[in-house]
């Protein structure tokens, strides 16, 4: 079977692509990034701000035992609904800086979507470091599972 | 040493593993002081490191009475010639995302 989400990147070139086509029309696709709620529940992460306009911020964060273990922020640059949004994105208390986000939601048919975030680092070598902590960018989910897991064990 | 790349991919598939992995980024630190930073039981860790340890992600040294772990980036590196955990990360996620949206549309 082929898998659903794509990534492509060169080895000289400092960004990266991640398609994926979903069984859903573009405006819940969207809605899924849009609504706090949803995207707290989809990305394992506690929304602090959530700003959807030209020049707004966001910021979530994941905490562990009351200590925060995680925490990334950044501005929005363009809100079109259910066509694209362009971010900074940070992971705060790392050694990696800001990078930049292209997310474009496009329409395939009534309930098939397609969402491509193209990805922009500083340099070649923080991608491949970022390549390196693949779950760097996901350690919210990482934690959460881990809470999951635990109670599970206790 | 058969399947030695996928023993790699499933050690970075548990997400404590991943969690103590990204604790070892910027510092070495004892067992104790990473099974700090979790809610399970210290022999829980202490498995999850002896995974690491022998997938070959994680270095052990011997420091007077205490062993300090720390990273290997070389085997890290090799772990990036392959996009594929990092593939998996969103893969996962969006998957959770399409599932969400699915019940939500049919509520």
């Amino acid at each position: 079977m082929e898998a659903k989400t794509k990534i492509s990147t060169e080895q000289d070139r400092q960004d990266l692509v991640i398609t994926r086509e979903f069984d859903l029309s573009v405006a819940l696709l969207f809605k899924a990034f849009e609504d706090a709620d949803l995207f707290e529940q989809w990305m394992g992460t506690k929304v602090l701000k959530l700003e959807n306009k030209k020049h707004g911020s966001y910021a979530f964060e994941t905490s562990q035992r009351g200590n925060v273990v995680f925490r990334a922020n950044g501005t929005i640059h363009e809100f079109i609904r259910n066509e694209k949004i362009t971010r900074t994105f940070e992971m705060e208390n790392t050694p990696f800086p800001v990078q930049l986000e292209f997310l474009e939601f496009e329409k395939i048919s009534e309930e098939k979507s397609k969402l491509t975030l193209h990805i922009v680092f500083k340099s070649i070598a923080f991608k491949n470091q970022l390549l390196q902590m693949p779950f760097a960018h996901g350690i919210n989910m990482a934690h959460n599972r881990l809470e999951e897991i635990m109670k599970f064990l206790n | 040493m058969m399947n030695l790349r996928r023993d790699v991919f499933q050690a970075i598939a548990d997400p404590t593993r991943r969690a103590i992995l990204l604790l070892l980024t910027s510092q070495t630190m004892t067992a104790g002081s990473i099974a700090n930073n979790f809610d399970s039981a210290r022999p829980t860790v202490s498995k999850h490191l002896q995974i690491l340890t022998e997938c070959g992600l994680i270095l052990q040294e011997q420091q007077g009475r205490e062993i300090y772990y720390q990273l290997n980036t070389q085997k890290m590196k090799e772990i990036a010639e392959f996009l594929e955990p990092f593939r998996k990360i969103w893969e996962e996620r969006f998957d959770k995302l399409e599932n969400l949206m699915k019940n939500y549309k049919s509520k």
